[in-house]
Parts: C-alpha cells; structure tokens; sequence
C-alpha cells in the first residue's frame, strides 16, 4: 500500500451537468416512479425586462413633473365588440386562480385589493364564488376546458370572459388538483368526488382550432346579450400566430402569459422547458396586432414575471395594452413570508422557495384548502396590502413614463427602450445599449 | 385552419350549376377562412390535351401568351387555362419557364382547372366567376392561414399531380420532418403550409404505386396531428378523417350529389337537401365517390 | 334591446323565420322574456344549420326548430324545452343546467357536452365525444355513439341503445353509461360492472323520461363505470394518464 496522506489531491469535483438538484430530482424520481409536480412558474434564470432600460428625458426630450403634471394610466378593455367594455383605472389585473388552488380567503383579499385599486380580478379552474364576486368590482370568469362549475348564471354576472386555450407555465397542457384540496367544497363546486386527485383537460371539449373558437366565441356572446368582452388566453409559444388567430376567432382582448407565469400544480419539466419567456413574446403579439391592424383595437394583456413598476412599463412600452400579475399578488397577500420560516422548514424548504402549492400545506393559508391554516391569511389586512402593491406598481410605472415625457403610461414606445444583452435585444426587438443595432430578424416574426 | 367545400354531381342534368351551387357553398364558408380561398373544377375535356391552369401577375395578358405558343387560352382574372396536346405539355411548360418567366404553371389534368387567390372567398369566387362553370365534380377551400403566411401558394387546394388535388383542414405536427423526408425523395415544395406537404406525400405514395385510396391509408401512419383532407381525382373525390376527428365534416348524399362541408350550413343551399342521407364521415375511414365506380 | 324579430302565429306559437330574421333577433326576443309571459309556445323556420341557435335560454318555455341546426344549438339551456326537426350540430345543448333537448335526426360531435342537468334526447346517432365531461346530464341515444363519448364523465347517466364507438368512458369519473348493443373498445379506468336492481330501475327512470319505455328490453343494456383506479396517480398506472 501507498502511504497517500502526504499526497497532494484534486478537491471532489461536483458535476455542472448532474448538479445537486439534479441528483435529487434523479433520487426523487427513482424512489416514486412519478414526475414532480409543484406549483409556481419557471424558476431557471432566463432573459427578462431585467435586460431592458428606458432612455429618460435629457435634452432632446422634456420629462413631466412627477407631482403637478398627470400621467394617466386608465385602460379600456374589450372596445372591438362588446358593448360593456371593462374600464380599468390601472394598467394591471389579476390573472386568472382557482378557487380550489387558492383559499376563499385569498380570493377574497384579491377581490379587495383589486377592487380598492380600480382593477379586476380573474377566476380560475373551478367555476364562480360568491366571495369572489361580492369582493370584486370587476371580474374575469375564466371558460376553461375542464368546464368545472360553468354556468350561464355566473356567466351572466361575469364583466368578462376569459376562454383560456392555455398559460404560460404549461402550452398544451391541462391543470391539475390534487386530491388534498378537493374538499367537500371544491369537490361539490367541480362535480368531483371528494379527495380524488383530479386531471383537467388539456383540449376544450366542444371545439378544437380558431375556425371553431370563433363559433364559440359567438355562442358566449349570444348567451351574453353581445355584453361582455371576451379575452383569449393563451401561453406563449407561437405568440404571433396565436395571436393573429384569437383576432380571427373574434376576440376583444389577447392575454399572452409566458412561462415565468405560475400554476397551481404542474410538472416541474412542463414548467421549466415549455413555452417562452414573456420578454421573448411581448413583441411577437404585438407585431401580430399591428400587422392586422389591430393593435389597440383589440387589447393586449401580458402576463408572467411581472415584479414592479418597471416591468410594467416595459411591457406597456413594447405595445401591451396592460399587464397581469398572478404570483406577485400572492406575495403581496403573504405566500412564502419568512415570517413562517419555521413551519417552511419543517416542509423541507424554506420561504422564498415554498412551492409545493398543490400539497395544501400553505404555512400562510394562501395556496390551501384546510380550515385552520386559512384562518391565518386576514382577508381584509392581506387585501390591504395587494392594494398597496398595486398602488406602488402604478407609481413606479407612472415614475419612469414621466421621465420619458409621456402624459399616459400608453404612450411608452419600444423606442424608448434599450437592452443590456444580446438576447434581450433580439428578443425584444429593441437596440443593444449604446447602439443602433437590433439583432435578430428586425421584427419579422 | 379553414372551411371545405366539395360537390360531386351524380345526375348529369345538375353539371351546369356544378359552380353555382359552389360558389354559394364557398361563400358560407368565409366565416370559417376570411384570408384566401381556392377550388378545383372537374370540367370537360378532349382526348388527347391536356390543360394546364396558369397563374400570373395581375394584368398579365394571357391571350398574348396563347398566341405566342400557339395554343387555345382561357383567361380567368389573375388565372388562365392553356389547352395543350398531351404530347406537347413538357414543350410548352419549357417554354412558358423561358419565355414567360412570371408565369406558374398549378395545376395539370385532362379536366380539372385550379384557381386560388387571397381575399375573401366569396369575392375570390366572383373574380373567377366560378358560378359559371360547369363539371362532374369539384372541390373548394377557405384558409385561416395558422402558421404559414397569407399567399396566393399558400392558399388551397394543392394540386398533387394530373388531375389531383387536396384542401385540408387541420393542423399536422409532423410535418417539417416530413417535408424533409419527401425533399430527399426528390418531391418539390414551394410553400411551408403543412397542407402541402400531406398534398406531396400523397403524390409521393402514388407515385410508390399506391392508388389513392392507399395512399389516404398510409397516410394515417404517416401524417402526425389533425386533419380533414378531401381530395380530387379526374373520376371522384375522396374524404379522410384523423383518428380523433377534431375538425369538422358532414355529408350529404341524394340521387344527384355527394356533398362535403365543414358545417351543415354549407350544405344547406343544395337542392333537396330536406332528404338527402346527412352524415358525419367517421374517423379514419377512407371514403371514395367514383364516376367510374 | 331595440331588436326586434319578425314574428308570426303559427298554431298558437310565436314564429321567427331566420331567413328573414338573424338569430341574433331571436336570442335577444327569447333572453327577453318575462317570466310570466304568455308567449311560451315559440317555433323556428329555415335554421339552415345556423350557430346558437336558441343558446342561454332561462325560461319555461317551448321551442320547436323546423330543421336542421349548427353549433351549439340551446347551449346553456335553463328549464327550456327545444326540439329539433333535424339533424344538430356540433356541441347540442353544451353545458345544459336543465330542461330538455330532442334532436329528431343524428347529433354531431360532443353532444351535451360538460352538461350539468336535464334530458337530450337523440333520436338517431350521435358521433364523437357525446357527452364528454357530461357533470349530472342524462343523455339518451336512440342510435349509436362515436369514440370517446362520456370521456371524463362526471356525473349522470348515457343510456345508448345502439352500439358505442372506441375509448367509450375514458377517464371516467362518476358518469353512468348503460349501453345495449356492441362496445368497440373501453377507454382507460372504464370497466363493464354488474346490472344490479337498483341499476336497472335507475335505466327504467331515464327511459321512461325519454318516453321509450317498454319499446327496448332493459335486459338487453350493459352497465360501465369506473374502475376508480386513476382516482389516485399512482406509478403502476402511468400510462393510462
């Protein structure tokens, strides 16, 4: 035998290719024979409105005075065929949640957030409650494949409708609910027995394609008396065709939600390896808008990653009409607050990366369906604090449209902005920093 | 994504109205197809010639073209049928690639003449005047372009061959590999619509020695995703369904016709409709109507 | 609502004409309707296989359509009661809460599709997906079904007379499906289960309500549900997912 104490070694070397997460997704993949499915959008780091600036006002253009000159941020939605377009006093929504993923008490302090801001909030897989519409001055009823608690009643009571073809955490593919959130309540709302580990649809039921969804889409306006607007959904993917084809298909509004956008519950690979970025579609719907002519006629709602006021203005500035904030409102609300960190650990993680949404085990009675833990999120303090948010959104998205002279948020234009990357000047079909160069197709799509 | 439209006429005594009663088929359909629309005539034809349908800018002065060759023309708006013997066709495509540079030459056959254009069906019809012609059979198309751009090649039906032709409705997920596959085989593709490509491998399996029927047979293995196609021949026309039959089809059949739509309402304009046979084709099947049959 | 439909009486009903009013007319006229109208007795000429046809009824009312329908024919129906003289299109009575549908001819695809509540009657087939995600409808099919039908079937019951395409039942959830002639193929966790008592007296109630029975020998149907074996996912079941 070598005597090797004395030899110098080489210090372990861990694989960039099988890193610890990788090893244990292997580990956990072999002990269960099944995928892992977790609730949140796209985690990996991708290219975002983070490699986007806006060129502020110097000499060749004039700000507005931040305190004494209005810079307006009102949004009207669904102005081609509805005749009670939806009117919102900030360009940012709540997307689209079940109740089901979501407990009644965080609809309802989503209901009475939005509603203090002026804005809406959506539904989601699951149908209609009446928390939800009570505390909500606007409201999206989703129209989802699975059909779960649709009815022409809520329809009815609805100020829109949104028919989702997808989103972005998971194109072309169903939701999910795990049997430990189908409660009596949720079970009864789905027709669904109680506790069963339910799987929705990933194809609507009774139309496939946009020569078809343009018949539903008539069928949804006849029942509606022509009322209501109505949006089409979809994750980003193929964000110019799909956008062209909800125009065909009749739509009022175009939701385009990439893949930082969250889900209840679906696979970790769906999440992380299907669809775009949002900054990767923003461009891409717009174009398709603009192409047809469209653009402003039919609205465009953007969704996916939007943190603060500057992803707001970004997406504003590429051409969105206004933007959707679904795990953001959540964080407003409490999700993943290291106020519980002591009940994140004994889960096996940590806040800020609590993400098993689906388990119904939500430390901060958000993403739950049991009684108890629900009773720890106030709906009236919670919905204070998304209200908050939103104000401060606003006021950041209303900070830089001023520095770039503009009197509405609308009037941000792509040529007000920049990129940092390569990649975020191609994707976004703006200028690198400090150049004229756009890389890339030069916006053909 | 899109509308179909088919007629095959049964009782002589209906071939006048062959385009009228497709024209009002193809305007129904616009809703279904607002971006380009096309249809394919089974007209008469002489033994012995060949017509080949021409395509070219607009204002191309097709009768110049004729005289120039020294055959019959047929100038229909932005199209024309060029009257050739049969021995003659591969002179007179050489020369047209020569002389007349501008000038695609899409369609061939004993009796089907082909025209398509951007627009929307019902005025695409008008401009060449289809309510006019006359035939046995004949096939109609409206496009909701989806992936590939809004152009008069992109635009249905895709001719496969002498007196072939297709219009699909659907959408293939195959089809790029495919394409690739049928370009080494030595097949030629000029559009990157999805549809062309179930059009070339059709004429790829028949050139293989399939019959069409086969060939719509081997096409089930083949082709990837959702599709409606009907197809034309110089005898009949023929219907396949995906196995999971997303999109649309109903049929109508009486002692006079055999119709295809998309939607019953296209139908709804045919004389003696009350009784026809009313029928969804079912998934996966081959159906055939043959004149010869 | 200005619109207004050109009306006639015919036979003690109200008579829209859709070759001379748009269906538009005719859902804003019937959507009107008060509760305590008289006008409760309403025919349709000349569908012509229009779209939405009759969609969001809520009323206690008839409606006899002369011929054949498109999509979405009575959609969302509420306590109305719609029969069809001809053949109906693609999603008849989609989403159904009550009230009953009778399509005389064959009905396309999805047929009562997602449908909470109430009856449709088919008097000839239906094809593909007839009933798919049906939650508490009862579906009768005088004829024969497409593939799929009943997949993901939540609740209430699919009696077919005639014989069932491939995959009937897939991903059954609570659905009943009671079939009397051939099955082509069951779909993934649908299983043929024992034709108890109960369950033919459960079949006698839904023909009797289609007004068919004593014509059919209820002997002569085949009971299918869920083996509820994807109820849980489970490894061993992967594929069926």
């Amino acid at each position: 035998m070598n005597d090797l104490t004395n030899t110098p070694r080489t210090k372990p070397r861990a694989s960039a290719t099988f890193d610890e997460y990788t090893l244990s997704e292997i580990r956990r993949a072999a002990a269960t024979g099944i995928y892992d499915i977790r609730g949140a959008g796209a985690k990996r780091k991708l290219p975002h409105f983070d490699d986007l600036l806006f060129l502020g006002a110097s000499m060749s253009r004039y700000p507005l005075e931040g305190y004494r000159e209005k810079c307006s941020t009102e949004v009207v939605l669904g102005t081609r065929f509805a005749r009670k377009p939806i009117e919102l006093k900030i360009p940012i929504t709540i997307a689209g949640m079940s109740f089901g993923s979501l407990s009644a008490n965080a609809k309802e302090a989503l209901g009475r957030g939005a509603s203090a801001m002026g804005t809406s909030t959506t539904t989601g897989d699951g149908g209609m409650t009446n928390e939800e519409r009570g505390h909500s001055t606007q409201l999206v009823y989703q129209y989802l494949p699975s059909r779960y608690g649709m009815n022409p009643d809520d329809l009815k009571r609805a100020d829109a409708i949104e028919v989702v073809v997808g989103q972005g955490a998971k194109p072309g593919g169903g939701g999910m609910l795990l049997g430990q959130k189908i409660t009596e309540r949720v079970a009864g709302m789905r027709t669904l027995p109680v506790g069963i580990d339910q799987r929705s649809a990933c194809r609507h039921p009774d139309w496939t394609g946009p020569d078809d969804l343009e018949i539903k889409i008539e069928e949804l306006r006849e029942i509606t008396d022509w009322e209501k607007p109505i949006y089409v959904k979809v994750g980003a993917a193929r964000p110019y065709y799909d956008t062209a084809l909800a125009v065909k298909s009749g739509a009022d509004v175009v939701v385009v939600d990439g893949m930082q956008g969250g889900t209840a519950a679906t696979q970790e690979i769906f999440i992380e390896h299907v669809g775009i970025p949002t900054l990767a579609a923003v461009r891409q719907a717009v174009k398709a808008l603009q192409d047809l002519g469209m653009h402003r006629k039919v609205q465009l709602i953007v969704s996916g990653g939007i943190r603060n006021g500057a992803d707001v203005a970004k997406a504003l500035a590429l051409g969105a009409d206004a933007v959707a904030i679904g795990t953001a409102a959540l964080v407003a609300l409490g999700d993943n607050d290291p106020h519980w960190q002591g009940e994140y650990e004994k889960l096996g993680t940590t806040a800020g990366a609590y993400d098993d949404w689906h388990e119904g085990r939500d430390p901060a009675g958000i993403t739950t369906q049991d009684p108890e833990l629900m009773k720890r999120l106030d709906p009236v303090a919670a919905g204070r604090r998304l209200a908050n948010y939103l104000a401060v959104l606003t006021l950041e998205c209303q900070t830089i449209a001023r520095a770039c002279g503009k009197s509405h948020v609308h009037n941000l234009e792509p040529e007000d902005l920049v990129a940092l990357t390569i990649e975020a000047a191609a994707m976004a079909n703006v200028p690198l920093a400090g150049t004229n160069w756009i890389p890339g197709s030069n916006g053909n799509f | 994504m899109c509308g179909i439209v088919g007629l095959f006429i049964k009782d002589p005594k209906l071939e006048p109205q062959l385009g009228a009663l497709l024209a009002e088929m193809l305007d129904i359909m616009c809703d279904r197809g607002p971006d380009s629309a096309g249809f394919a005539v089974y007209g008469s034809g002489k033994d012995g010639t060949v017509k080949l349908t021409l395509r070219g800018p607009a204002g191309t002065d097709f009768a110049a073209i004729g005289t120039a060759l020294g055959h019959e023309v047929t100038p229909r708006d932005t199209h024309a049928v060029l009257t050739v013997p049969a021995a003659a066709e591969a002179d007179v495509r050489a020369a047209l690639k020569s002389r007349f540079p501008a000038i695609d030459v899409i369609s061939t056959g004993a009796r089907m003449e082909l025209y398509k254009e951007i627009g929307l069906p019902a005025d695409v019809a008008k401009r060449f005047k289809l309510e006019t012609m006359s035939g046995t059979h004949a096939i109609g198309h409206t496009r909701m372009a989806t992936e590939s751009a809004v152009t008069t090649d992109g635009a249905h039906p895709f001719s496969t061959g002498s007196d072939q032709c297709l219009v699909h409705n659907g959408s293939l997920s195959n089809h790029a590999g495919l394409r690739r596959r049928l370009e080494r085989e030595g097949l030629t593709l000029t559009t990157e619509n999805d549809s062309e490509v179930a059009a070339a491998y059709l004429t790829y399996r028949m050139r293989e020695g399939d019959t069409l029927g086969e060939a719509l047979e081997h096409s089930l293995g083949d082709l990837d995703g959702f599709y409606t196609f009907v197809v034309g021949t110089e005898s009949g026309f023929g219907v396949l369904r995906d196995p999971i039959a997303c999109k649309p089809a109903v049929m109508a059949e009486t002692d006079q016709y055999v119709a295809f739509g998309s939607e019953y309402r296209a139908l709804a304009g045919l004389p003696g409709i009350e009784n026809a046979r009313v029928f969804e084709p079912e998934p996966a099947k081959v159906y055939f109507w043959d004149r010869a049959a | 609502m200005t619109l207004s439909v050109t009306q006639a009486v015919l036979d003690g009903a109200k008579l829209v004409d859709l070759s001379t009013s748009s269906v538009r007319e005719l859902n804003a006229a019937l959507h009107a309707l008060a509760p305590d109208s008289n006008e409760t007795f309403w025919k349709v000429a000349h569908p012509n296989g229009r779209h939405a046809i009759a969609a969001g009824l809520d009323a206690d009312i008839d409606i006899e359509i002369d011929g054949p329908v498109g999509y979405y024919c009575a959609g969302m129906n509420k306590r109305g009661r719609v029969v069809i003289n001809g053949n109906a299109g693609v999603g008849v009575g989609e989403n159904m809460m009550s009230g009953f549908i009778h399509v005389k001819g064959d009905a396309s695809q999805s047929a009562g599709a997602t449908a909470h509540g109430g009856l449709l009657v088919i008097d000839g087939n239906a094809s593909a997906r007839c009933g798919i995600s049906m939650k508490g409808i009862d579906i009768v099919v005088k004829g024969s079904v497409g593939h799929l039908s009943a997949f993901m079937g939540q609740a209430g019951s699919l009696v077919v007379l005639g014989d069932a395409g491939e995959a009937l039942g897939d991903s059954l959830y609570e659905a009943r499906l009671f079939v009397r002639g051939t099955v082509a193929g069951l779909g993934a966790d649908c299983i043929e289960k024992e034709m108890r008592d109960e369950h033919k007296a459960l079949l006698a109630e839904k023909l009797k309500a289609a007004g068919i029975l004593g014509e059919v020998d209820i002997g002569e149907f085949r009971r299918y549900g869920s083996a509820r074996t994807l109820y849980h996912f489970h490894v061993d079941n992967v594929s069926s997912y």
